[in-house]
């Protein structure tokens, strides 16, 4: 409940400033602009591929790189988001309002959480819209949709947990960004290694978030892939809780 | 039970440091509680564990019945706390603010709006509820700080140095609002302004290096305060010898020209007693003046002499 009033402040608070609007609107040009050229590339490949067997459909050819795409660009902007949730409160000396109020630790930080998890799905939505827009010329694998907009969100939801973490260690925003940043891309990443050669590449495999992301993206929903984004999401969101607590025991 | 705040052997560390030490003190309704002590003397720190903000190494916090530490969410609905830094959120209007306030402390929605508007009819923000946080003045943030302490209104208001970086005319209109707050609430300031003690509270403690070194009524510092020396100005050299040998007259200084400055017992008042005896030895009295310590002196003096502390009664 308290959670509740914390996530629509913040909420509302990110809409008040300019940041989230630009952020809105630079993904939406930048994606609408992938969109159509994926459109473009499908519509000269048409003529080619129509006349196959078990050819991919609009859905493969143009939503499922779209998601993909988002997915990188989330991973530079979801930090600028996250970056002032705790750090900015602190470094402003407002976090002594929630301290004083008769809120839990744990509100604060769900309510945080909430808020701009709630921002990121506004923007999920904004997305979700380009590929329906393609009903109007043709049809679409509505179970594939489905899968990439939920890993859309589970990987939003990680990038906004995982930021919130480090937000809540810092005092500097700026710094909350770029660590943020940092620690999205080496998650990304971290499987490269092991792609070389097999044996190695398991563990890190499992830890990528790019591994579990392309998964979802597939339209293969495992149990493996949500038990590791719903893993994610909930550990940080228990060490920020700590994190923001040490505030209160300090040294 | 009229008890609000009551702390006992308050200890906090930070690393090997020392910050607060074994602080105990009561807070009763309708006290009017001054904070006093230097600049890092734990007047910051002894607030922040009382509303929570920090936990104490060791100690307990009993707010309004309820254990601070035990039941941190019940405890913290009794208190309403100005840190130093009032936290505003500037990209809010000074309504949207409030109404966020009232939220978090549970004010329920259909009382929300009144509570937000006597909250501002008291702190004289009447005119500005649609005006941005950001370009309200020092003075009107200070205030809507203070809105946004008693808006819930709890039981104990703490005010860490309210009146920091006012204008005169601002300061008297804060000091008048403690006063009215205090009627109802019990309040808890903190401060270096030491006038401000002496006119808006009925309790006052001083804090020296973490150790409390006084605790007493604004009434009991009065009489801390009170005269045990004379100031004399006279017209020819003072006969020093027989003005020494009067009873209640401990010593005299000479102050160089012309003035002598007279220690006495604190009980009796030996004025007139010296007023004639300076005029019968033909010096010519010209001025002769009770001197007050101030409360500045007293302040000094405590904090000076804490070393040689004994354990205060609380």
């Amino acid at each position: 409940m308290m959670a509740l009033i914390i996530a629509a402040r913040e909420f509302r608070t990110l809409f008040i400033s300019p940041l989230a609007w630009a952020v809105l609107g630079v993904m939406q040009l930048i994606l609408g602009f992938m969109f159509l050229t994926q459109l473009d590339y499908y519509l000269m490949l048409q003529p080619r591929i129509a006349g196959m067997e078990d050819a991919p459909g609009i859905t493969d050819m143009i939503i499922v790189p779209l998601f993909g795409n988002t997915g990188v660009l989330m991973l530079l902007v979801t930090p600028l988001l996250t970056m002032r949730l705790i750090a900015e409160e602190r470094r402003n000396r407002t976090l002594s309002l929630l301290f004083s109020a008769p809120v839990s630790i744990s509100e604060i930080i769900l309510g945080k959480f909430f808020g701009v998890f709630a921002f990121l799905l506004v923007m999920v939505a904004l997305i979700a819209l380009m590929p329906l827009s393609l009903l109007l010329g043709g049809g679409l694998d509505f179970g594939k949709l489905a899968a990439c907009l939920l890993a859309m969100a589970l990987l939003l939801g990680s990038f906004a947990s995982i930021g919130l973490y480090i937000s809540a260690h810092s005092a500097q925003p700026t710094v909350a960004a770029v660590a943020t940043f940092g620690a999205l891309l080496g998650l990304w990443i971290i499987d490269w290694s092991g792609k070389s050669d097999d044996k190695s590449g398991g563990v890190l495999q499992e830890l990528s978030l790019l591994h579990h992301y392309e998964n979802l993206l597939r339209g293969l929903v495992s149990t493996t892939d949500l038990a590791y984004f719903f893993l994610v999401i909930f550990a940080f969101i228990v060490l920020s809780v700590h994190s923001l607590d040490n505030d209160r025991l300090q040294k | 039970m009229n008890t609000l705040i009551e702390v006992e052997q308050l200890y906090r560390y930070y690393g090997d440091h020392c910050a607060v030490k074994n602080v105990g003190f009561t807070l009763e309704k309708g006290e009017i509680l001054g904070f006093l002590g230097p600049n890092g003397a734990g007047k910051s720190t002894t607030m922040q564990i009382i509303c929570g903000n920090l936990a104490p190494s060791s100690g307990r916090i009993v707010v309004n019945g309820v254990d601070m530490l035990d039941q941190p969410r019940e405890a913290k609905r009794a208190l309403g706390y100005l840190p130093e830094i009032p936290p505003l959120y500037r990209e809010l209007t000074v309504d949207e603010y409030l109404e966020y306030c009232a939220q978090l402390h549970r004010i329920p929605r259909r009382r929300q709006a009144r509570a937000i508007a006597i909250a501002r009819e008291r702190c004289g923000l009447g005119d500005v509820g649609a005006r941005l946080i950001n370009n309200l003045s020092k003075g009107y943030q200070q205030r809507v700080g203070i809105a946004q302490a008693i808006i819930h209104m709890p039981a104990v208001i703490i005010l860490d140095e309210p009146t920091v970086g006012l204008d005169p005319i601002q300061i008297r209109e804060i000091r008048e609002l403690i006063r009215e707050l205090g009627k109802e609430h019990g309040v808890i300031l903190s401060t270096h302004i030491l006038p401000e003690v002496q006119e808006s509270c009925t309790h006052v403690q001083i804090i020296h290096q973490g150790q409390l070194v006084l605790r007493d009524t604004i009434d009991g510092l009065e009489r801390q305060m009170s005269n045990s020396s004379l100031l004399l100005t006279t017209a020819r050299p003072l006969d020093v010898e027989r003005v020494n040998g009067l009873d209640a007259v401990q010593s005299v200084d000479d102050l160089g020209a012309h003035q002598y400055r007279v220690y006495h017992e604190k009980d009796g008042n030996p004025a007139e007693q010296i007023a004639r005896t300076v005029v019968e030895s033909g010096c010519g009295l010209l001025e002769m003046v009770a001197e007050r310590r101030s409360l500045e002196q007293v302040f000094i003096d405590m904090t000076n002499t804490a070393d040689s502390l004994q354990e205060l009664p609380s």
